[in-house]
């Protein structure tokens, strides 16, 4: 896993709420037994025209978009299936940190074992970012892991909650496996004790 | 201090827990299908790492196997690889595994509570946000990412954030017509989508208790359709004699003992949640949704709503952008609207007492002309005791295809699905855009309504047909 410090990009507006994961990547793109190639897949409901053809009116296939890595969405990212493929696929087309007023569990979980950032950010801070890219639809925005907060351009700044584990595990790049590997022996006296 | 079911399984698996760090969780049961796990066991493979404990693992496939033939010739390239993978995966990992031809094989979370590997007080998992239908027998069982599935096959634990808990009281009794399915679906109507994030559910209250185990699976299914971790239903008579007898249950001495253990694992009075809803068994409707989301859903005489009158704009938007999906009007009822494809199957509703109460309807009966109804049976078990009953016959002389168990239609991976702009009532769990098929419309609905909608061939309710209500409106 890439360490995660500061984010400084373009910001993809897909302002909807309950964007499920069978949106983020329907269930004909998940016949893989890698995590590769994915990005093909990402919102296919919406990033094609029914000839196949790239919908130029889906935010992702507008070219100032092409090198965003942030994704602004509704509320309750992420709901619906387990699949680790939605946060694969966000990874793989290049999303690094998604900017929502809440998340599903599941997928907040997943997300952040693949160093992409969930920010939870105040209603506020969301209505005042979505007017921003109404009117300057290419307008950047900075994320400070370390100081946990995002940075809009016209200089608010907004703090958004993140559990001190986590953080480490991103800011280093550790995986949790290792973590949970050295305390085998925790494990162990565990399974002694429960039989 | 009094404690909550949640609280007492949470407490008593929990290896360690250092400050600032999510609590190590020791998970005693681990299920594992094709669709969610080849990655775990390449990341294990790159690592040189063990299972941990591969007798608490045990897994199927369901998700990609077809319907019409159990074999592989009826299925594509990229399906076979992962039914190969996990054949592979499971030999090569010492892991218990229900092949694609055996008799026990079916949806995972059929398969787990069937085989009695389910059992109050555990820990269970899977890689299969659906996993919280374990949970009707009073154990933890959450859905998990394929990263966490490779932590429980390395470690046989996992790193958890201790939840929240909800109280869900259902007062009274359900009437006559209403199930478990639609108890669950005016709960997600009533909270929303994201309402249970990050809790924990418990069921609680007299229309709970009435319920068989096979309701309670159902309850407990779409827990994650309101967004909570889990549900779960605290253990009793009902559920011990489900267990009492099933391949995995305990026998003898331990039988005895461990009845004395689940005894126990009810919330202690004056335990106290973090929230409480409360809602009334005995005023509930046969439920359908209408929209894109499980919330999107309602009484199924009721109209539905019109965006005009949503006062949010944001809300406004969505409800109009689903309906232009749906290609439905607002203001009128669902109730009458033609529908081309009635599934009756999935882990939500595709256990023995969900395909009894289809049949009884459509004994005597037929499926409309150009309605489509498929019957997928949960498990190759369900299957064979349906068949047994001769519910197969009931459903053929109907007119409705009898298939193989599996997941089929309920996401559409297999071949089985809608086409575009197609209308299904289902019993299954997810109505998003798509789920069914590409361009496919979903209704959700229980058992009795898909049957009597197959019969009328557009959404009904089912308490006409069974003579409970008089007349349709
Ligand atoms: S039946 Fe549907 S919800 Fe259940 S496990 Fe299969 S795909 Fe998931």
């Amino acid at each position: 896993m890439n360490p995660f410090k500061t984010l400084t990009s373009p910001v993809i507006p897909l302002l909807r709420d309950d964007i499920d994961t069978d949106q983020i990547i329907p269930a004909r793109y998940l016949k893989v037994t890698d995590k590769a190639g994915l990005a093909e897949g990402l919102f296919a409901g919406w990033q094609y025209l029914d000839d196949g053809d790239p919908n130029p009116d889906f935010p992702l296939n507008q070219p100032q978009y092409a090198e965003a890595q942030i994704l602004l969405a509704g509320d309750n990212f992420g709901c619906g299936s387990s699949r680790e493929h939605a946060p694969w696929a966000l990874a793989g087309w290049g999303i690094r940190a998604i900017l929502a007023t809440s998340f599903a569990d599941i997928f907040y979980n997943n997300a952040l074992k693949n160093g992409l950032l969930p920010v939870t950010v105040d209603t506020e801070t969301h209505a005042k970012l979505a007017a921003a890219l109404d009117s300057a639809p290419s307008l950047e925005v900075r994320i400070d892991l370390p100081a946990q907060t995002v940075k809009l351009p016209d200089g608010t700044e907004a703090a958004f909650p993140l559990d001190p584990f986590s953080k480490t595990c991103l800011l280093e790049g550790i995986d949790q496996l290792g973590y949970l590997l050295k305390h085998e022996a925790e494990i162990a006296a565990f399974e002694g004790s429960e039989e | 201090m009094p404690k909550t079911l949640f609280e007492k399984i949470w407490d008593a698996h929990v290896v360690l827990q250092e400050p600032d760090s999510p609590a190590v969780l020791y998970i005693d049961l681990h299920l594992v299908h094709e669709v969610t796990s080849p990655q775990a066991f390449n990341g294990l493979r790159e690592k040189g790492l063990p299972t941990r404990r591969p007798e608490q693992t045990v897994a199927t496939m369901d998700h990609v196997t077809p319907t019409i033939e159990l074999s592989l010739a009826a299925m594509d390239e990229q399906g076979i690889k992962q039914i190969r993978q996990l054949q592979a995966n499971c030999r090569d990992f010492g892991i218990h595994l229900y092949d694609l031809n055996d008799p026990q094989r079916g949806i995972v979370h059929v398969v787990g509570p069937e085989q009695g590997l389910t059992q109050p007080g555990m820990t269970i998992v899977c890689g299969d946000s659906h996993t919280s239908t374990h949970g009707a027998f009073g154990a933890l069982a959450f859905g998990i990412g394929t990263s966490e599935v490779e932590h429980v096959l390395a470690t046989q634990s996992l790193l958890q954030n201790r939840p929240k808990t909800m109280r869900v009281h259902f007062e009274g009794q359900l009437g006559a017509g209403v199930t478990a399915k639609d108890m669950i679906l005016a709960l997600i109507a009533e909270i929303g989508v994201g309402g249970g994030t990050g809790h924990v559910i418990e069921f609680t209250g007299p229309a709970v208790r009435a319920l068989d185990m096979e309701s309670r699976m159902t309850l407990c299914n779409m827990s994650i359709e309101a967004g909570a971790r889990a549900g779960m239903v605290a253990p009793d008579e009902t559920t011990f004699a489900y267990l009492r007898g099933r391949p995995s249950a305990p026998v003898g001495e331990a039988w005895e003992e461990s009845l004395d253990r689940w005894r126990n694992l009810s919330s202690d009075p004056g335990a106290s949640y973090d929230q409480t809803i409360s809602l009334d068994a005995a005023a509930l409707e046969p439920m359908i949704t209408y929209g894109t989301n499980p919330a999107m859903g309602g009484p199924i005489r009721q109209p539905i709503p019109t965006p005009a009158r949503e006062s949010d704009p944001d809300r406004r938007a969505a409800l109009e952008k689903t309906l232009r999906y749906m290609d439905l009007a607002p203001g009128k009822p669902l109730q009458g609207h033609p529908v081309d494809v009635v599934f009756l199957g999935s882990c939500t509703n595709g256990r023995l007492n969900d395909l009894r109460a289809a049949a009884d309807l459509l004994r005597g009966r037929k499926v409309a002309e150009g309605v489509r109804m498929l019957v997928v049976p949960g498990s190759g078990n369900v299957r064979r005791k349906a068949e047994a009953e001769g519910l197969d016959e009931v459903f053929r002389q109907a007119g409705a295809g009898w298939r193989h168990a599996g997941c089929s239609m309920c996401l559409a991976m297999n071949g089985d699905q809608l086409s575009p702009g197609q209308y299904a009532v289902s019993t299954s769990n997810r109505n998003f855009e798509s789920r069914q098929g590409p361009g496919g419309r979903t209704f959700l609905a229980s058992p009795l309504t898909a049957a009597a909608s197959a019969v009328a061939g557009k959404v009904i309710d089912p308490r006409v047909m069974c003579g409970d209500v008089k007349r349709e409106e």
